[in-house]
């Protein structure tokens, strides 16, 4: 279980390593890594996927649906955008 | 098959979730720097890959059949628009795929509401939170797309506005409260919660105008991060509280480097009225005239500078116009024309957004260069060629008080010797505030689309 003051632990240190990853960020950067963070969270589809996996009313079911099928679309769609957007800085770092 | 104990599966889901984890942090930090940026990402897509796939042997799940649907659906619909779509359109579909994963929390969040399972009262508390953040930043979100994607126009302002959104919060925190201390938590107080918390992300995000959306869909990127990992704490997941509170911990650093760059405070960019066509150019006294200029003057000035800068913008990318903007450049490069591109932090829909394209293009970094590097270089310039940019270059930022985009820092294109300005008509920009740039004496307007305008000066660069 993780609960109580294990649970702020996990918190305050995440906290801090997103704080650091960003902190030191040239400009250029920042829409790629918005767009990776925004590809991160998309984690969220594996929640979405234990809460459809015990659902049981139909209502639930239907929400447990919405849930993946949207957790599903911000990872995969975040991928593919931060893939595309980098793949530019990989070609034009050849170039030179 | 090897018999299968659930304390086995249990091992194997919470080490892959670790390896997520690490793997996670490990590809930010890589896409923080250009050199090993795109490693970052496929190393967080094995991550995210590895977690989810291990998901499926979590134990006493049913629904699988259905649930495949939702992840193919879901999935390739995303897959498919982030490849076509093109890469001016980037920022609107990042708001879209961020709104999509808060919705998902919150659709999490109402699952475990709903569900018979007795929590904690800590836990459902969290649940709550999770659910409020959200549910604003999927229905916020899907307003942000909508404004960048053009679907919404104009900013909905209506006096009290503020009031209304603060009474719409609480109602939501009251209803959210109901649910926490249980006594009357049916699915109606839980639908009622649901719908404020929805209304408040429209009501938010309305009034705010498309100039702002980046630091806008910033903020609900990292929203949806805390909403992501507040979920996780209620499903007692360390891949979601980990994932989750590094994005929200970052988009908030993020959100508020971005709100820098403009001067403003992210109260001031959320409550305030910026953009608002009716209240800007109020009580400017706008000197002289916009005074056209050819495209084979505009490229004799150039043909024949020892410096010229140029200042990209949001135009540039709506045009298409950075291949031609590069071959220009090479163009004036071969002539011994010193050539610098400056960038300002919020040109284009998103910080760096025109170094992305501007890469595409194949422009090397080093002629690249911010803010603060160049503003100090345009007195040396002969020409300082404006391609779609305006608030970024409007003088008013300076020189009046009573303009909205007061106090923001801007390249000061004004001091160079002349200015060109590729602008596709007469109107005012994104943010519908008259720029004073195009009046001054040394301006000249270039009128055309980015793309054509460009090619006709290369045309008129390669006949000298």
């Amino acid at each position: 279980m993780i609960d109580g003051f294990i649970a702020l632990y996990i918190f305050m240190l995440a906290a801090f390593t997103g704080y650091e990853i960003i902190g030191k960020v040239p400009v250029i950067l920042h829409t790629p890594l918005m767009s990776g963070s925004n590809f991160v969270h998309g984690i969220v589809l594996v929640g979405a996927m234990v809460a459809m996996g015990r659902a049981d009313t139909t209502l639930e079911i239907v929400i447990g649906f919405i849930g993946v099928f949207l957790g599903a679309g911000n990872a995969a769609g975040g991928y593919v955008v931060t893939e595309r957007m980098l793949e530019m800085f990989k070609s034009s770092r050849e170039s030179k | 098959m090897i018999a299968w104990s659930p304390e086995m599966a249990d091992k194997l889901i919470q080490a892959s979730y670790f390896l997520a984890a690490v793997l996670f942090i490990i590809g930010l930090k890589q896409m923080s720097s250009p050199v090993t940026a795109r490693r970052g990402i496929v190393w967080a897509g094995i991550g995210m890959l590895v977690a989810t796939l291990i998901t499926f042997s979590w134990p006493d799940m049913h629904n699988y059949p259905l649930m495949l649907v939702a992840i193919g659906i879901g999935g390739a619909a995303a897959w498919i628009s982030g490849k076509k779509v093109a890469m001016t359109d980037m920022p609107q579909m990042i708001a879209l795929y961020n709104g999509m994963g808060g919705g998902a929390a919150a659709a999490i969040a109402a699952v475990e509401l709903l569900g018979g399972e007795q929590h904690e009262i800590s836990i459902i508390t969290l649940a709550v939170l999770g659910a409020l953040i959200g549910s604003v930043s999927f229905s916020g979100s899907l307003i942000a797309f909508g404004k960048l994607q053009g679907l919404i126009r104009k900013p909905l302002r209506f006096k009290g506005q503020q009031v209304v959104n603060v009474l719409i919060l609480l109602s939501a925190a009251i209803a959210g409260g109901m649910i926490v201390t249980g006594h009357t938590a049916g699915i109606e107080i839980v639908i009622v919660f649901f719908s404020l918390a929805l209304l408040l992300g429209l009501t938010m995000t309305l009034p705010i105008g498309g100039a702002d959306m980046p630091v806008v869909i910033s903020l609900y990127n990292a929203l949806t991060g805390l909403a992501v990992a507040f979920e996780g704490f209620v499903l007692q997941n360390a891949a979601m509280i980990i994932a989750g509170t590094v994005v929200g911990s970052a988009g908030t650093l993020l959100t508020q480097l971005m709100a820098k760059a403009m001067n403003r405070s992210l109260a001031n960019v959320l409550f305030s009225d910026f953009g608002d066509a009716d209240i800007a150019g109020d009580g400017v006294d706008i000197q002289g005239s916009m005074k056209p200029i050819e495209s084979t003057d505009a490229g004799v000035m150039m043909a024949f500078a020892d410096k010229v800068i140029i200042i990209p913008g949001y135009g540039m990318a709506v045009a298409q116009a950075q291949h031609k903007v590069w071959e220009l450049t090479q163009l004036l490069l071969e002539r011994k024309v010193q050539v610098k591109f400056a960038i300002h932090p919020v040109a284009g829909r998103m910080p760096g957004h025109m170094n992305v394209l501007l890469a595409e293009a194949g422009v090397p970094y080093d002629l690249i260069r911010d803010l603060d590097e160049i503003n100090a270089e345009f007195e040396t310039a002969d020409v300082a060629l404006v391609i779609g940019a305006n608030d970024v270059v409007n003088p008013a930022a300076h020189s009046d008080p009573a303009s909205p985009i007061y106090g923001m820092p801007i390249l000061k294109a004004e001091k160079a010797k002349n200015i060109i300005v590729i602008k596709r008509g007469q109107g005012k920009g994104f943010s519908g505030i008259e720029n004073l740039l195009f009046f001054l004496d040394h301006t000249r307007m270039l009128y055309g689309d980015g793309q054509a305008a460009t090619a006709e000066l290369i045309q008129a660069v390669k006949t000298f």
